[in-house]
């Protein structure tokens, strides 16, 4: 028994209950809950089409229920591509068992065996007639408080009705007639706040001129302090965003950051303090063959979600109730009950739509910023909303990493060990994870003490070390992780966390050992690539792209391919890129093809496929974070470009069919290999191979000039 | 100093006491309770605050309230509504063009004052238009290919 439970999806296992995820209401539908949130991702739409198919409902009956701290089931954050692994596979288990729950107290009642019952949007049928009762009517004789056992067997995929096709996102018109987000809750007397940001977490405000402040503002303001945490409170927006605007050149702290030039560049890592990790066989020095190293990096990036982060918070007869975009609800209670010393029962967090994260954005940070102000004036709702420029500059960054390549190659040009070292900061510093913190504790009187820096371990997918290891078929591989531990800037998880930077460099290295060795670079991959899954995608890539067309290259136009398994162990990506360079990069083309086990809604597969190529390619031809003295210096979209309508290429993305495999997480997957087809691709259009991304304007005439 | 400003707003009338300098998107959004113009980046940069002030596109996070006093302006509330979408909306449905969907308020007003003077655009046409507009998402593909369906259903081809 206990054994069949470690098999249970780990939501399951937390969230044991049926009534934490579902609720046969009055209104004849259902209504099924999740933790993981809505990030624009298509999630909570999919996870519907899986309860009404195992449930055999249409869609209208189910009413979805996502992140809410007190009926909602702990599903920490939505992150990692694990949403349809692990929520996906709870909420299926749950409702095929509640459908037989169901079925067996309507047999009782029809006085029938539950063999002989089907049911069609509710209504139990007997050998085919319809009964007088419903699911909702032998509902109340369920026992719902008792725990899932897993064992009642899904559907089979053959016969599937609503999993596998493109229903539309049940989000998606809100946002097209101009509601549905966080920084629409207005309340009528709410009260508007921003904040005067502490530079780092050991600074300390020395003096504020408040009536300088006050003066900038131009209408009433409150100021409100608590050792270095100063927030601006008002009715009116606009004069708290003009105090907030104005407060930085009016404040003089002590003990600020200090960075130098050098550290907002990769090459900085190298040798810094750190913390080291060796995974894989030892190498022997001794064995034969010619050894081949690179070295590749990739700067500190952004999230650069397109709004500023917002949160609302109201405190009233001792109970806390939070409104956030954060991607864990849960976790989020928990790590501000912590902060305010609150006991968790006494918080309510509520997930509500917020601007595309892809990862740790503000949100978590600017809910803990409302929830103590909102602690300080009991019965108001407080609205908190960062600056651009502040989320531009205290976002958690995507960190900056430096990746050597070392290979020792056979005597039929193939690697025959194969070593990866890593340089790079934290990738999750997620509050309630191991390094991870909120912002404003450390403004707070009595900071906590500065975090140890920890990064996620190779068994759990890495940090640092994501996608490190080649899925080539080669004989021996090591990982050398040094997790830096003190960097100018606090980092943690963006989208793909190190796989991108990774891919990059992995996938370069063997399009150049392909060159060395004489051969195409699609067909040296094939000659070391034996798992067919893999195979097929870039099989499938390179065909859509006419591959065998390619031409020699260094003429300025280029055809790049690259090939990543997500993690290693989610969904499959290959990704070819048509592109030409003159004194940059223009993307022509991409072709998409993953193949992620069973698809539970093709198109919003597609999407995502097409999102983090675009991303991918943003982060590598334009994104780098800068910074200087006290902070990050890139505060706008004119100082941290992405990509523009005018450079977006054509972009195919498919799907590749496995009805009978188990859904792989597919969010991530054509990120990485979107960045390193590109860097084949501009390799093979010059004749030279760039290393360091971004594949700026600067770069590359820098590569013309040689 | 409080001043009071008349314009016409989504088709009404509309009066409001504001400082002449507060930039439009505070009395839409604050005053006015039109929620559906977005504030981005206060600076011009990213498009999420686009409305159409005489037919033109406009920055709302940088318009001062003055400078449309008597003027007609027209935010993403005028275009349609869930039970009645504007062809737009539809054809940003039926794309499914959108991820976080932050950005479509703005790009749906460009779009619209894109279509309202060519019917017909080609898709280097519908680019100028969205231009300045910023997608995190990476939709940009999709809302390109929306804003042609558009077009086609607006025209009135395409069958029923």
């Amino acid at each position: 028994m206990s054994a069949e439970k470690s098999n249970l999806p780990l939501s399951l296992t937390v969230n044991p209950r049926l009534e934490q995820w579902l609720k046969f209401e009055a209104d004849e539908t259902v209504r099924v809950a999740t933790g993981k949130v809505e990030i624009g991702q298509g999630v909570v739409t999919a996870l519907s089409q899986i309860a009404a198919e195992e449930l055999d409902l249409p869609l209208d009956q189910i009413v979805m229920l996502s992140g809410d701290s007190d009926e909602g089931p702990d599903e920490r954050y939505t992150s990692s591509s694990l949403s349809i692994m692990v929520s996906g596979a709870s909420i299926r288990l749950i409702c095929a068992e509640a459908r037989a729950l169901l079925l067996a107290r309507a047999a009782l009642r029809l006085n029938c065996s539950a063999g002989q019952l089907s049911v069609e949007d509710g209504r139990i049928l007997v050998d085919g007639a319809a009964s007088e009762i419903s699911y909702w009517s032998v509902a109340p004789e369920v026992d719902w408080s008792q725990a899932a056992t897993g064992e009642v067997a899904p559907k089979a995929p053959a016969e599937y009705r609503i999993v596998g096709q493109s229903i539309p996102r049940q989000d998606l018109l809100a946002k097209l007639v101009g509601g549905a987000y966080i920084h629409d809750r207005i309340p009528e007397d709410v009260v508007h706040a921003r904040m005067l940001r502490q530079p780092g977490r050991d600074a300390v405000l020395r003096t504020l001129d408040e009536a300088a402040v006050r003066h900038a503002a131009g209408g009433e303001i409150e100021i409100f302090k608590q050792a270095d945490f100063v927030a601006f409170l008002g009715a009116d927006e606009a004069v708290v965003e003009a105090a907030a605007a104005a407060a930085a050149e009016h404040a003089q702290w002590d003990k600020a950051p200090n960075i130098e030039p050098i550290q907002q560049e990769a090459a900085w890592l190298r040798g810094q303090p750190s913390d080291d990790r060796q995974y894989g066989a030892e190498e022997d020095l001794e064995a034969p063959g010619e050894i081949v190293e690179a070295t590749f990096s990739r700067p500190y990036i952004a999230h650069a979600s397109l709004a500023p982060s917002c949160a609302l918070a109201q405190f009233t007869d001792g109970r806390l109730t939070l409104w956030s975009h954060g991607q864990g609800m849960h976790p989020l209670r928990r790590n501000i009950a912590e902060v305010l010393q609150l006991p968790i029962e006494a918080i309510s967090a509520k997930h509500l739509n917020g601007p595309g994260c892809y990862g740790h954005n503000g949100a978590d940070d600017v809910t803990l910023d409302a929830a103590i102000i909102a602690m300080n004036r009991p019965g108001r709702c407080i609205r908190l909303q960062w600056r651009r420029e502040e989320e531009f500059a205290f976002e958690p960054f995507g960190p900056a990493m430096l990746v050597d390549l070392k290979v020792r190659i056979d005597d039929a040009g193939r690697p025959a060990d194969w070593t990866t070292e890593v340089w790079s900061p934290t990738h999750v510093q997620r509050p309630g994870t191991g390094s991870g913190f909120l912002l404003a504790a450390a403004a707070l009187p009595n900071p906590p003490p500065a975090p140890v820096p920890q990064d996620p371990l190779e068994e759990a997918g890495g940090g640092g070390t994501r996608n490190a290891t080649p899925y080539y078929d080669i004989p021996k591989t090591r990982i050398l992780h040094h997790l830096v531990t003190a960097p100018p800037v606090r980092t943690s998880a963006l989208r793909t966390l190190g796989a991108l930077p990774n891919v990059f460099a992995l996938e370069a290295m063997i399009d150049d050992l392909a060159i060395r060795a004489g051969e195409d670079p699609l067909d040296y991959r094939l000659s070391m690539l034996s798992d067919p899954r893999a195979r097929a995608v870039l099989e499938t890539a390179t065909k859509r792209a006419n591959w065998s067309q390619r031409g020699t290259g260094g003429e300025g136009e280029g055809l790049g391919l690259a090939f990543a398994r997500y993690k290693n162990t989610a969904a499959y990506a290959a990704v070819a890129v048509a592109l030409h360079v003159d004194e940059q990069v223009h993307l022509d083309h991409i072709w998409v093809v993953a193949d992620a086990g069973l698809v539970i809604n093709p198109d919003g597969v597609r999407n995502q496929l097409e999102g983090g190529a675009v991303q991918g390619a943003s982060w590598t031809l334009k994104e780098q974070v800068t910074m200087l003295g006290q902070g990050v210096t890139s505060l706008n979209w004119d100082s941290y470009p992405i990509l523009r309508f005018s450079e977006i290429p054509g972009i195919e993305a498919e799907v590749l069919d496995q009805l009978e495999q188990p859904s792989l997480g597919v969010g991530e997957c054509s990120v990485s290999p979107t960045a390193a087809a590109i860097g084949n691709a501009v390799a093979h259009a010059l004749g030279h191979r760039i290393h360091d991304m971004p594949l700026s304007r600067e770069r590359i005439i820098a590569a013309l000039l040689n | 100093m409080a001043q009071t400003f008349e314009f016409t707003v989504n088709g009404a009338p509309r009066q409001v006491k504001a400082k002449a300098d507060l930039p439009l998107i505070y009395v839409l959004r604050n005053e006015l309770g039109l929620i559906g113009t977005r504030y981005g980046c206060g600076q011009e940069q990213c498009g999420s605050c686009m409305v159409l002030i005489d037919g033109e596109p406009s920055y709302a996070c940088a318009r001062a309230v003055d400078s449309v006093a008597g003027r007609t302006v027209q935010t993403i509330e005028d275009l349609g509504t869930v039970a009645d979408p504007h062809p737009l909306q539809q054809a940003f449905l039926d794309e499914q063009a959108g991820q976080c969907g932050y950005c479509l308020s703005g790009i749906l007003i460009s779009a619209k004052a894109l279509l309202d003077r060519n019917s017909n655009p080609s898709r280097a046409d519908i680019v100028a238009a969205l231009e300045g507009h910023l997608c995190r998402c990476g939709a940009h593909s999709r809302i390109i290919r929306a804003v042609d369906r558009a077009a086609v259903l607006l025209r009135g081809e395409g069958g029923a």
